[in-house]
Formats: C-alpha cells, sequence, structure tokens
C-alpha cells in the first residue's frame, strides 16, 4: 500500500525579533499558527491534530509545555504530539506531522515550532552546571568553533569564506520581512571586522537569539485540492541520528547527515542533487556550517564546498541558492529554526517567497540538525505532485 | 485497509526508589537488550527507533542524548524523542510503521525520579502565569480531584483504599514493582489523599518492539495487534474542566474502537486510586474486567514510562495467553489532562 | 563497590515572562484589588481570564470585573506547605467559582482546619499587603459567613489601568541530588589520583575516555579499565575571547580537543604554558594538576615535536 501525498498549504511565522514583549507564550505560538491557517483558509475546527516541537523546557521553564499550550492551539479533544530532537527539531517536528497523513491517520495537522528566548538565556539553558564536570565554555559557539577549525584544516578553506556567507544571509535577510536581522548597513568589511568570538567564529558569523514561531498545516491529496494557493508537496524527507561522541565520528561531516541526504533523494528519485535541486535553506548557525553542510548534502566533493560559496553559487542570485531567507544566522528561535527551513522551502516552491523568491524553484530542500552535529532531519519539497 | 501493527516483545527493570549508582544509560542498556533479544532482533535490525523522556526529571537539559549511547547508533539510525511519556513515542512509532517506511520499531522510556522533588518538578507543568507561581504540587491537584469524585459520590475514603490494597495485591506477582502485597494505606499526605492513594517515587525505564504484519508473526508466538490507538488533550485550566470525568479518555477510547466490544484486561495509567475512579467510568469498565493486573502505577510510578509501561504490560499478557482483548492507558498533565488509550488484541486461540 | 558520588545540583533561574493584553489586565486589576474575567462567545464568564477560549479555541478579550466573594467547589487540606506555596502555615487548596464567574480559580484557603472546609463554603479574597501584578497579588482566600450568596452579574471592564503590568518575573528554584553513574564515578576517582582511566568496549575494543557506561556506537555495557595518557595531541581547538558568566578563567584562552595517548576519542580540556595563538593541532601535550583540583587544570606543551596529521585526523 502506497503512502498518502502530503502537501504543505499553510504557512505562518511571527515577525522574529529578540524580545516579544507584547505577548505571552501562547500568544506567540498563536500568532504563527493564525496565520498558517489564514494562507490555507481554513480553520481551527479543520484540524484534526497538533504535533508542536521546541527546543529544550528549561529555556522558558516550562516543563512539557504543550499541557498549557492545548487551549491556545486548538487542541481541545484532538490529539497532541510534542517533539523534541534538539536542535533539528523544527524539521523532525514537521516530519512526525507528515507521518499522520501519510499513514492516513489524519487529513489535516497543524504543526508548529518555537522558542521565547528571552523568558530565559539561551546560554544559561545551554550550560546548567553539572557537578563534577570542568567548566569550561561559554556558549555553543565554542563548541562548534573546534570543528570549523578542522573543517578549514581538511579543505584548505581561505579564511575569509566565513564572512562571505554572513555577508550574504544578511543581504538576505533584509528581502524577509519576518527575519530578525535587519543590517541594512552591512559591509563585508564590517562583518570581517567584527570580533573573534571563538576564533575562528567571529561575531557577525554567529546566529542571534530570538523570540519566534512557525506553522504550517499538511494536508493529504483531498485537502490539496480544496487548497486556495498553490501547495507544497513532500518528495522524501527523513531523519537520522548518531552518537554524540564516539571513536571515528566525523564532526566535520557526519555520517548521519549524508544518510539523512541520500534517504531523502532516494524518495525523490534525485541522483544529481547539484543540478536537480533548485535551492537549499539550510541549517547554519555559524557561517562556516555552508561550505560544511554543501559538502555532506552531496552538492560538492569532499573539501569543495567552500568553493561554491566563495564563487556565488550560493548567493540568491546564484546557481544554487542557499538561504534566502537569511537563514539561521539572520534568525533563530531556537526550536523553530528547523521548521523555519522546512517552511521557507516550501514558500519557495508555492512561489511565495516574495522578494527573497527564486525565480522558477521546483524543486527545493529544508535542512535541519542538532545535538554535537548528530540528530539530522530534512525534506524536499516540490510545486509537483510526487510521482507515485 | 490499514497495515496491521503488533507489540511483539516488551521489557521493564525493576523499579526502585532509587538507582543513584546508576547513570540513565546503565539503567536502560539491560532492558534495550531485553527486548532486542525477546525478538530475536539487533539495533540494526530495527527500522525507527522513537523515545520518551523529559529533562526536568534529570534537571539537565537534552537529557535524552547520553541516552542514545544505548541503542549503538551505529550507523546512524532513523530515529525521534519526544518530550512526552513513552507511550506517546509508541504512538509516534506506531504512525511510522503506517506509513510502511519501516517494519520495525523500538520504542524505550525511561525516568529518575530520585535526583529530584517529583512532586516540585510537576508543578512546572502547570499555567505559568496564575498557577505555576503557587506551586501546587501534583499530590495536592490529585487531592482535589478526589475531593471532586467524593462530594460528586462517586468514591469515598474506603472505596480508595480498596483501589490500593487490590493494586498492591496484584503487584505481589509482579516482580520488577517497587511496592507489592499489604501496603498500610498510612496518614493524609493531602486530604483526602493518603500515602496508600499516592503512588511511589521511583527509578526506571522500559522497552517494547514493535513490528508489522508478517514481521510480527514470525517475531512473536502471539503478537499483541494494535487495532486502535487514539489520544486526546483536554484543556489545562483545572477551574474549567469537569474533574471527575475524563472525556479525552472517553474520546480516545471510542476512536481506538474499544467500545465495540468487551475487553479483558485494562492497563490504566491512574497514578492516584481516585484516578482510577474516573478512568474506570469514562471506559466504562464493569467488575468483569481485570484492572491493572501488574499492580498499576500504585505499585511501580517512573514518570515517563510508566504509560509505556501499561502499554507493554497488557501487550504481555496477550503474549502469555493471559489477554485476548485488552486495553492500555497512559496520561499527561495535571489530574488527567491528556490521555492515550490503546486496544490490543491477540489471534484467536 | 565504591561510595556512590552525588552533590548538589540546583537549578535557578529568574524567568521573564510577557504577558499579552488579558493576562496583563487580570494581574495588573489584582494590584488594583479588581477581579477581571473574561466572556466567551456563548456568554460564559472565565475566571481566570483565559487568552483563548477553551472550547472554540477562539480568541477572547471582553473583560468584566466579578466580585471579591465566592464559592469553593472542591478542596484538598494541606498539613505540610512546601516551599513557593502561598502560606507557611496549614491551608487548603481550592478552587474558587468567583460570584459572577462560571469557571474556578485554583488558590489557598486559610482556615482553622479540614473541619472547617466544605465544598460549598463562602469565601472572599485576602489581598496581600504588597501588591505587584502577580497572581499572588491574592494572598489567600478566607471563609466570609455572609449568608448571602446570590450570584453577582459581571460587569463590563475596559481592562485599562494606569501604568499597566505588562511582565512578571517568575523565580524558578528546583533542588536536585546528582549521581554520575558507575562508569563516571570510577573515572573521577581515578582522577582524585591524577590518572586518567577509560573503559574499553568489549565489542569492538575501542577506548573511551571519559567513560559514559556504554559504548555509543555498539550499545554495549563497557567495564574494562584503561589507564591513558597522561600526554596526548591536540587535534583541534578554538581561541576562546568570551567571558563566560560564573567561568572564572581570564580571556583569551585555548579551548582544545585533545587525544589522549592510548584513547580512541579526544576528551576536552584547556591548553596553557604556551602564548594562546601558538597554540596548533597536532601540538604534544601533558596535564597539569593543581592541589585538590577534580581535573587537570589545563594541558601544557611536553616540548615533543607536533605530532604528525596523519596519526590523529581520525580522531578530529
Amino acid at each position: 500500500m502506497s503512502k498518502e501525498p502530503v502537501a504543505v498549504v499553510g504557512i505562518g511565522q511571527t515577525r522574529h525579533v529578540a524580545a516579544r514583549r507584547d505577548v505571552s507564550i501562547a500568544g506567540l505560538v498563536r500568532e504563527a499558527a493564525q496565520r498558517a491557517l489564514l494562507d490555507a483558509e481554513l480553520t481551527w475546527a479543520d484540524i484534526d491534530a497538533v504535533v508542536i516541537g521546541k527546543a529544550p523546557d528549561f529555556f522558558e521553564g516550562v516543563m512539557m509545555p504543550e499541557l498549557y499550550l492545548a487551549d491556545a492551539l486548538g487542541a481541545v479533544g484532538k490529539p497532541m504530539l510534542r517533539v523534541h530532537t534538539a536542535g533539528s527539531v523544527g524539521g523532525s517536528t514537521a516530519l512526525v506531522a507528515t507521518n499522520l497523513i501519510a499513514g492516513r491517520v489524519h487529513g489535516t495537522v497543524l504543526t508548529l515550532a518555537y522558542e521565547k528566548q528571552s523568558e530565559s538565556n539561551a546560554m544559561w539553558g545551554l550550560s546548567l552546571p553539572i557537578p563534577f564536570q570542568q567548566p569550561l565554555l561559554a556558549g555553543a559557539g565554542g563548541f562548534f568553533a573546534p570543528h570549523v577549525r578542522a573543517y578549514m584544516r581538511r579543505s584548505g578553506a581561505p579564511d575569509t569564506v566565513g564572512s562571505l556567507v554572513a555577508y550574504k544571509d544578511r543581504r538576505n535577510a533584509l528581502k524577509n520581512p519576518y527575519a530578525h536581522l535587519h543590517e541594512h548597513d552591512i559591509t563585508l568589511e564590517k562583518v570581517q571586522a567584527s570580533p573573534m568570538l571563538w576564533d575562528p567564529i567571529r561575531y557577525s558569523e554567529t546566529c542571534p537569539s530570538s523570540d519566534g514561531a512557525c506553522a504550517m498545516i499538511l494536508t493529504d491529496r483531498a485537502g490539496a485540492a480544496r487548497s486556495p494557493r498553490p501547495p507544497a508537496w513532500l518528495h522524501g524527507g527523513a531523519m537520522r541520528s548518531e552518537p554524540t561522541l564516539f571513536a571515528g565520528k566525523d564532526a566535520v561531516s557526519p555520517q548521519a547527515g549524508k544518510d539523512c541526504a541520500a534517504d531523502v533523494y532516494r524518495q525523490a528519485g534525485i541522483t544529481d542533487p547539484r543540478r536537480e535541486i533548485d535551492a537549499v535553506e539550510m541549517y547554519v548557525p555559524f557561517s562556516w556550517y555552508e561550505p560544511m553542510w554543501l559538502e555532506n548534502l552531496g552538492f560538492a566533493d569532499e573539501g569543495e564546498g567552500w568553493k561554491l560559496t566563495e564563487s556565488g553559487v550560493t548567493e540568491l542570485d546564484g546557481d544554487l541558492p542557499v538561504n534566502m531567507s537569511g537563514g539561521v544566522l539572520s534568525t533563530n528561535p531556537i526550536g523553530a529554526s528547523g521548521m523555519i527551513r522546512f517552511a521557507e522551502a516550501a514558500l519557495q516552491v508555492r512561489g511565495q517567497a516574495g522578494e527573497h523568491q527564486v525565480e522558477g524553484a521546483r524543486r527545493v530542500l529544508g535542512h535541519a540538525y542538532g545535538g554535537g552535529s548528530q540528530f539530522f532531519s530534512m525534506w524536499l519539497v516540490g510545486a509537483e505532485p510526487p510521482v507515485l | 485497509m490499514t497495515r496491521e501493527i503488533a507489540v511483539v516483545a516488551f521489557g521493564q527493570t525493576d523499579h526502585r526508589r532509587t538507582s543513584d549508582e546508576l547513570s540513565e544509560v546503565e539503567m536502560l542498556i539491560p532492558v534495550l537488550h531485553d527486548v532486542l533479544g525477546q525478538a530475536g532482533l539487533k539495533t540494526g535490525d530495527i527500522g525507527f527507533t522513537c523515545s520518551g523522556s523529559t529533562d526536568y526529571l534529570a534537571g539537565r537539559a537534552f537529557s535524552f542524548t547520553m541516552a542514545l549511547d544505548g541503542v549503538g547508533a551505529w550507523p546512524p539510525i532513523s530515529e525521534s524523542h519526544v518530550e512526552m511519556d513513552g507511550a506517546w513515542a509508541l504512538y509516534e512509532a506506531w504512525t511510522k510503521l503506517l506509513t510502511g517506511d519501516a517494519d520495525t520499531a523500538l520504542v524505550y522510556a525511561y525516568g529518575k525520579s530520585s535526583p529530584g522533588s517529583v512532586r516540585d518538578v510537576l508543578t512546572r507543568q502547570l499555567d505559568p502565569y496564575y498557577v505555576a507561581p503557587l506551586w501546587p504540587d501534583s499530590v495536592a491537584l490529585a487531592a482535589l480531584q478526589a475531593q471532586a469524585l467524593i462530594d460528586a459520590g462517586h468514591a469515598d475514603e474506603p472505596a480508595l483504599a480498596g483501589v490500593a490494597a487490590r493494586s498492591r495485591a496484584s503487584a505481589a506477582t509482579n516482580s520488577h514493582a517497587q511496592l507489592s502485597g499489604s501496603v498500610p494505606q498510612g496518614d493524609y499526605v493531602v486530604r483526602p489523599l493518603r500515602t496508600g492513594d499516592c503512588p511511589p517515587v521511583g527509578d526506571g525505564a522500559a522497552a517494547v518492539v514493535l513490528a508489522a504484519g508478517d514481521r510480527a508473526r514470525r517475531l512473536c508466538a502471539r503478537p499483541a495487534w494494535i487495532r486502535g490507538i487514539d489520544h486526546r488533550i483536554e484543556a489545562h485550566a483545572l477551574g474549567v474542566r469537569d474533574l471527575t470525568d475524563s472525556p479525552s479518555t472517553r474520546l480516545a477510547a471510542e476512536k481506538a474502537g474499544v467500545f465495540e466490544r468487551p475487553v479483558d484486561t485494562a492497563e490504566l495509567y491512574a497514578p492516584f486510586t481516585s484516578q482510577e475512579v474516573v478512568l474506570r467510568r469514562a471506559l466504562r469498565l464493569d467488575d468483569r474486567v481485570t484492572v491493572n493486573p501488574s499492580g498499576g502505577a500504585l505499585a511501580a510510578n517512573p514518570i515517563m514510562a510508566a504509560g509505556l509501561i501499561r502499554i507493554g504490560e497488557a501487550a504481555a499478557r496477550i503474549h502469555r495467553g493471559e489477554s485476548d482483548r485488552a486495553l492500555a492507558h497512559a496520561t499527561s498533565g495535571p489530574c488527567l489532562q491528556q490521555n492515550l488509550v490503546a486496544l490490543l488484541e491477540g489471534d484467536p486461540r | 563497590m565504591p561510595e556512590v558520588l552525588k552533590a548538589p545540583l540546583v537549578v535557578e533561574f529568574p524567568f521573564t515572562r510577557s504577558l499579552g493584553p488579558v493576562q496583563s489586565a487580570f494581574l495588573t486589576g489584582l494590584r488594583e484589588r479588581v477581579l477581571l474575567g473574561v466572556k466567551t462567545g456563548d456568554g460564559r464568564t472565565l475566571v481566570p481570564p483565559v487568552e483563548y477560549d477553551p472550547v472554540t479555541a477562539e480568541e477572547i478579550h471582553d473583560l468584566v470585573e466579578v466580585a471579591p466573594t465566592g464559592t469553593v467547589t472542591t478542596w484538598a487540606w494541606n498539613h505540610a506547605p512546601r516551599r513557593g506555596q502561598p502560606l507557611d502555615t496549614p491551608f487548603a487548596w481550592v478552587l474558587v467559582r468567583l460570584d459572577g464567574a462560571d469557571t474556578a480559580l485554583l488558590h489557598a484557603l486559610d482556615a482553622a482546619g479540614p473541619d472547617a472546609v466544605h465544598s460549598g463554603l463562602r469565601v472572599r479574597v485576602r489581598w496581600a499587603a504588597q501588591r505587584s501584578g502577580a497572581i499572588t497579588d491574592i494572598a489567600c482566600f478566607e471563609p466570609y459567613d455572609s449568608g448571602d450568596d446570590a450570584a453577582a452579574e459581571p460587569t463590563g471592564h475596559d481592562g485599562r489601568f494606569a501604568d499597566p503590568v505588562t511582565g512578571i518575573v517568575a523565580p524558578a528554584r528546583l533542588d536536585y541530588v546528582y549521581s554520575p553513574g558507575r562508569a563516571q564515578s570510577a573515572h573521577l576517582d581515578a582522577l582524585a589520583e591524577q590518572r586518567t582511566v577509560g573503559e574499553r568496549c568489549p565489542s569492538c575494543r575501542k577506548v573511551y575516555v571519559p567513560p559514559r557506561g556504554a559504548c555509543p556506537t555498539c550499545g554495549v555495557a563497557t567495564s574494562e579499565a584503561v589507564e591513558v595518557g597522561p600526554r596526548g595531541t591536540v587535534t583541534t581547538y578554538c581561541i576562546v575571547n568570551i567571558k563566560a558568566k560564573n567561568l572564572d578563567i581570564e580571556v583569551p584562552y585555548v579551548y582544545a580537543h585533545i587525544a589522549l595517548d592510548g584513547a580512541d576519542l579526544a576528551l576536552h580540556g584547556r591548553i596553557g604554558g604556551i602564548p594562546y595563538d601558538q597554540v596548533r593541532m597536532g601540538l604534544r601535550v601533558e596535564p597539569v594538576w593543581t592541589d585538590g583540583g577534580r581535573h587537570p587544570d589545563h594541558y601544557r606543551p611536553t616540548g615533543e615535536p607536533d605530532a604528525d596529521y596523519e596519526t590523529y585526523k581520525e580522531l578530529l
């Protein structure tokens, strides 16, 4: 028995900012959900189930917040699932929701991810003091910076590549009204002059801390037929995990990422991603991860990813645009960041991305990762229904 | 026609007040090996893995990432995690198998309540603006529900004591139980609930293997087929709910097909005696149904695993031929806010 | 078996919560000793006011004022109050339906004892002397024997107050006792003797340090103790220029992945005894211990020639 095709018919985001002081946590998620319903021209009564995701509960200090959010998300009397797979959670949450439709459990599902980081402080949440462990680090940048150095050593990339990514993503963000950072006076020189926080990672090559939510309405073939706007169709979706630390782990290009991409490409019938995929929304919290993931996802040979970035291929008007929305480097409500990638990929194939639309985007990849580069979730969406 | 999916193996730790000599992963490994061994499978044979746990019990963010070490996720595996009881991890795995993307799934859950004060920890689940600042603990909220039940004439203290005594007597045959046999009803913790009405606080883990169709038949002599599984949530605020009823349980049971024919067994996740009364009414269970032959959560309540254990216990009775049609229930949130019901059946004998 | 290691773990943070208009009006009202509810589309009055109708999911915001008196709908006697709860003497938890409301609010009731409490009891709000716009502005409820329980009709309220409360600070503290488990305890015990001991996987034979009790690739328990180091190789690193709040390390410093000789993956440590900008991949280092330290304070160069990239690239 084949799977039910899955379509994205509604997308909503909040305008991401450092602190949404005008709304409660419920008000924040509600705003994204309401916009997704509006986009799909559906009401709360049309939703069969809700799948919600976010990063650690300690970030807002609310344990299992789906309980408190049930009312705001119209879930009362309905099934509600809560996913948590670290940084990849926004993507994983969307994929759990797709299974409800693909497995014909439900017809129309609301999926949503959020983080309201202004309620606490991400650095606190990420580094709760564990007894007997030596506190050595400040923030996620320090965790990832040594891997960036390893990539530079391995690929021989010139040390300017990171700043090119940051400069591109911040300019793309200017075309995205929902992006957190709108640095109108950004220049490459400013990026390159910004201080080294965790050498080799500069301040301007890191992501901000945001309050934000992202929601999508997923539906089956019948639901897609009723959609007032063009749907995005799921052509492939997968999750892969590997252990946090282990002997032989390749932290620069983790096997789980390669396997996850290969699974998605197999489902979508893609044999040459560089030619067959039109654009990518990838999870790049530190700028150097763009060339690293270009290799991991099969868009470039090992050690060659930085050449795509350097030659302008990943620019908005390039041959393989990456992070048209401005990416995680411009907007990072941690738990929602993965879903924003997935949603932005869907916006592109629906032709609804506005000023950051890639002309003629037919197949776009959404990518998320989390933990110690160990959890991956990806989907490939297309403008046409999948060939069954 | 939907795919046939069954529970083919179930394992759990002994549940104990503390397990401080073991980390979460050290506690989990024997259980994972047990269920895989029962099914004759290796990690690499498993199509999908899903777990349930909460950072708030451990007091550490991303605590589930370390538990993954016990699985042996190499080469990389298709895997997910819910910050919910493992019963919902099983639900996610069931949907994955329904899509046909996997034929087998490993589901596990664990909870160590011993490092913190679970009564205080659970207050952090509550409305963060109006309720959590008052720190009403989980026993207090259950006691409000119990009093409402008494006021409505659905129970009295002797009846609650009867639930406690029956559960722990049943647990005498459950070697994993933390509390079994004759246990005094004790003093009030929060009146009207006495020590005996409350679950023991403890640490434990559980795991289940699911398989689809013929694969299930090959892995298990008598698979426990999941004929239906559904879950529903209610409004969060206690003051807008009728605490003497559980409409979400009833709706989930209806969707799972429970009411089409009587069940012979019900494993209910009722941490408090009064909640068993609420659930029995919602599920229309009469005295012909064997309720919580394992002793239920009153005998062992490893938070985040206890709901999955209900499904596992119900399935194990089917595996052993002690049940033909069993109901399993899991709950989450204050006063039974969210409920899951699974209907399991064995092939006719 | 050696004694289990344990240490207190305190998770504490003052969360800053923004409220949104409905919750802002309610909590500001409490500061002003005004009790507000919200009307649903079908005419019910919810107190405390929620932002979204629990039945229809509609956004609701029509506020009404209700009375500070009401009726207990259910209760529970708490003879041993816990940290953070509204009263520190024995009290009853109550759900109270305020006069004019259709739903009940959770709070504490100050009463002489359990015999003085029953469902249906008439109660009134006791206001806190100091009020800031929080649910604790209601100190508690107290019995109120007016004999008059005629339901008051709620009256309309625009929810506007001077100087509205738009956010609250919700401090939360949870106390845990952390124990690291068998494998890590054994590792820590060895560190106390300035030895670094890992564990070997019985299946793949890799040596893990620090050990976590399981081989993460094989999914089996590890147990065979293996002493590694003390010397090792810097595989990669970063230079930290940002000062962490509760980290007593002067910046800049080098945070490095160090593969100790005999270990099959790198552990993390700080490099000292060499200018930070001279640290390099392949640098050979050894631990420097300080008295009473549970971990090496840092690692310093041994003076050996750098390791060849080929010898450690698998450990990156």
